[in-house]
């Protein structure tokens, strides 16, 4: 990828720069700098609306530049209710347009599904325009309906069979094949993103820590980044490598349950038990370093909340290799059985350049070619010293997704094992000094599910004016949507467990 | 008829909640852990009995025939089932039509039962087990044709009267060792067939998995999600003995004890009842679940193999 004339700020990961420097572009030129970028292969990290004193509405867009380990702010301030959207020039941004229009009564011309993501009324009160009313039933709007006498429609959740989170379904069938697949969230939503400006305070890391449950460590992790960013903290080596292995840690379980998840999706018992005995297992490594399982407590600004002693280290070393050893056994087991493999092989397959164009992170981008993780192409903390190489696979399907997360197991557990054993110094965690004003800093980590991106903006007494958080669900909900085109519909939740998508991180 | 014929439905009665409870023991264990009690089948029918059911407002009198008739259906099926040597309590030619009509009037009452709740995942289900039972009807039919003919050909019937192979009791009392081992590849393509047969009807792994709480990919416990209390008891009740049924049909054909006692020849038949539960939660632990779309595949392999069974014992 090549050919990008870098005429605007660029930035790398965890930099924090004066919001005076950050070009401020036209709207035309605004939407024009974000097509001709995302058509030379970069990608839109956040798009967000920020309220100005004028009481107009400021876009903000964030681009990664993966294969210069570059990040492109620019902003532009718009002087009417409207804008021409992207969309339809770049896919991507069609989740986060839908996003600006519900929260800021801002109308993106030409928007081709636009619609509430989350149902809350809008944050800023728009006259113009009555689009953006903001329905308060959640999960009530026009789905996208097929017509025909033989075509049928099925409606799942929001409440659902297992004890997972809430988010309605709609699918258009053709006897079993599913012509189309709208998915409608938004039903844990708690408006995080609304009590963050003002901050940072004693309940900010409390809000990052269960942004989204199971990548507690993760959003921590992108949190502390950012205002150490802001307030030009030092983190010790010490601290920044247990982050390392707590994220790790809890890519390790997470990857575990959803590989368990898919045997039992398909009906085979002998992988979901052991990956599920397993997957306790790793999270009470997590526990064994801060007392919780799903490592509240670990990060905390200024380095982490836990230091190990030896002997921590070597019970941690010790249940490792027996994890590694069960483990191997219990996935092994996947690949060799035929009518397992026949389940997962060509389900739910998406190309890699519709993975591009959507936008896709994580492993499920991985899963379909696209070579794109944070840790190698924006790396921050130990992952600048210590690399975990990228694991991809090509096929995009069940088999693609649940393969990645194998080959990232086995490669967090010997980062794991690598980095532990060479705990540097004592320090691990260093006060906090206040925020710089009038800042901007970019945060990104690679979460277990893909890239988690946090953006914040400081006030003049260096407070936050905007603080906004994308979860990787948030990039990759169309994409599940997106693998259901022509499936079977007794393949959906093989499908939905493969990406295994957040619905509070989602909805925020 | 006399009166130890009818100890074969009393046994079926008694001990069928216990086959689903050897399947769970047996899948427990090689998943390493230790299981839901085996008697959990008798539990959960007691516990739904004590209880309520609500009914939609959307459905009719059939949504709640259903259960009722489902259950009629199957206990009339085991009035025709002989169970080792021993005749049936009621047997006549072409009984085996009425067997499998029963069982297809349990199923037609389970599917409109399903549809009158109006539901989309009812409505799946049943489109499935409709399209899936077009494919099992015949392969049992044949299958028993096949045995029928099998066990005639050359044997002395040992009860006079019924030496008529289109009789369920005809054709089990027909079998023994000595049929084994004259027409023993008729009867294994038999038992083929009938083992898919079972795992299709009863309803198991790889054509559902009745463990699944995704309703998406369910076949039959997606029809009965509207049930509750003593319907959903009655529901339980008849699918274990259906699985009863389908298991002594194969057992039948697999060990046909024919001694001088009638006890050993049923206990032996009963004992292979509970050693193809064991059987089923070994297969249920060793594969995954078939592709939706292959199952009629599956299926169509058990109706192949009962046409060859039946075509070799015609032209041999």
């Amino acid at each position: 990828m090549s050919g990008l004339p870098l005429t605007h700020l660029s930035i790398s990961n965890g930099q924090a720069v004066d919001i005076q420097n950050v070009p401020v572009l036209d709207v035309t030129e605004f939407r024009e700098a974000i097509i001709d970028a995302v058509g030379h292969g970069l990608r839109i990290s956040a798009l967000f609306g920020q309220p100005t004193d004028g009481g107009r509405v400021r876009l903000w867009a964030v681009l990664a530049y993966d294969s210069q380990s570059l990040l492109l702010p620019f902003c532009a301030d718009l002087s009417e209710e409207h804008y021409p959207s992207l969309t339809p020039d770049c896919p991507q941004a069609h989740w986060f347009e839908r996003e600006i229009f519900e929260q800021w009564a801002i109308y993106p011309k030409g928007h081709p599904w636009l619609k509430p993501i989350r149902f809350h009324a809008p944050y800023r009160q728009n006259g113009e325009t009555s689009l953006a009313a903001g329905n308060p039933e959640v999960g009530v709007t026009d789905f996208f309906r097929v017509e025909g006498e033989e075509v049928h429609e099925v409606a799942v959740g929001p409440v659902h069979a297992g004890i997972i989170e809430p988010g309605h379904f709609r699918f258009q069938c053709y006897g079993e094949e599913v012509l189309h697949l709208e998915i409608s969230l938004g039903y844990q939503h708690r408006g995080v993103e609304r009590n963050l400006p003002g901050g940072p305070d004693r309940r900010t890391i409390h809000l990052m820590e269960t942004l989204a449950g199971d990548t507690t460590i993760g959003h921590a992790e992108a949190y502390c980044q950012a205002v150490e960013s802001l307030s030009g903290t030092h983190v010790s080596a010490r601290a920044e490598i247990l982050r390392g292995v707590a994220l790790e840690l809890e890519r390790i379980a997470n990857h575990v349950g959803d590989l368990g998840a898919l045997a039992g999706d398909v009906g085979f018992l002998p992988t979901l038990s052991y990956c599920g005995r397993i997957r306790g297992d790793v999270l009470n490594m997590t526990a064994l370093i801060c007392g919780n399982r799903f490592g509240r407590g670990i990060v905390r600004p200024g380095g982490v909340g836990f230091d190990v002693d030896p002997a921590i280290v070597d019970e941690l070393l010790k249940r490792l290799e027996l994890v590694e050893k069960d483990l191997a056994v219990a996935v092994n087991l996947l690949w060799g059985t035929s009518s397992v493999m026949a389940r997962f092989e060509g389900t739910g397959a998406i190309s890699r350049k519709t993975g591009r164009e959507i936008g896709l992170v994580g492993p499920a981008a991985r899963a379909c070619g696209i070579d794109r993780d944070v840790r190698r192409d924006m790396p921050l903390g130990i992952f600048q010293f210590a690399q975990i190489p990228v694991s991809t696979w090509d096929s995009g399907d069940v088999m693609a997704r649940a393969h990645v997360r194998w080959m990232e197991i086995q490669r967090s557990i010997a980062f794991i094992r690598e980095h532990i054993v060479n705990l540097p110094g004592e320090e691990v965690r260093t006060t906090l000094s206040s925020l710089a004003p009038n800042r901007l800093t970019i945060s990104l980590v690679e979460g277990w599910r893909g890239e988690i991106c946090h953006v914040a903006l400081t006030d003049a007494q260096g407070r936050f004016s905007r603080y906004k958080v994308v979860d990787p669900s948030f990039h990759n909900w169309f994409g599940l949507a997106y693998t259901l085109r022509g499936q079977e519909i007794s393949d959906f939740p093989l499908c939905n467990k493969s990406f295994n998508l957040s619905y509070c991180g989602h909805d925020l | 008829m006399n009166t130890t014929s009818w100890l074969n439905p009393l046994a079926a009665l008694v001990l069928s909640p216990l086959l689903p409870g050897i399947i769970n023991r047996t899948k427990a264990f090689f998943a390493g852990r230790r299981g839901q009690p085996l008697l959990q089948g008798y539990y959960d029918i007691a516990k739904l009995l004590h209880k309520g059911a609500v009914y939609s407002r959307t459905t009719s009198w059939i949504f709640r025939a259903g259960p009722v008739v489902g259950l009629a259906a199957v206990l009339m099926a085991l009035v025709l089932l002989p169970l080792g040597g021993s005749a049936a309590p009621l047997n006549f030619t072409g009984d085996i039509i009425l067997l499998a009509y029963l069982l297809g009037l349990m199923r037609f009452f389970t599917v409109i039962a399903a549809l009158d709740t109006g539901s989309a995942f009812e409505g799946m289900g049943a489109s499935r087990e409709v399209q899936f039972s077009v494919l099992t009807e015949p392969a049992l039919l044949l299958s028993l044709a096949a045995m029928g003919k099998a066990g005639q050909i050359g044997s002395g019937s040992r009860i006079e009267h019924l030496d008529n192979f289109l009789s369920l009791s005809g054709i089990y009392s027909n079998l023994s060792a000595s049929v084994w081992m004259r027409n023993g590849t008729i009867l294994l393509l038999v038992a083929g067939a009938l083992l898919i047969v079972l795992l299709a009807e009863s309803p198991r792994i790889p054509v559902d998995d009745p463990n699944t709480h995704l309703e998406l990919t369910m076949i039959h416990e997606v029809m009965v999600l509207d049930h509750g209390g003593p319907d959903f008891a009655m529901i339980l009740y008849g699918a274990a003995l259906k699985l009863w049924v389908f298991s002594a049909l194969l057992a039948g054909v697999l060990i046909p004890v024919r001694s001088a006692y009638w006890w050993l020849d049923a206990g032996a038949v009963i004992g292979g009842i509970f050693l193809l539960a064991v059987v089923i939660g070994v297969i249920e632990s060793s594969m995954a679940r078939l592709r939706l779309l292959r199952v009629p595949q599956l299926l169509t392999g058990a109706g192949v193999l009962s046409i060859l069974a039946f075509a070799l014992i015609l032209w041999r």
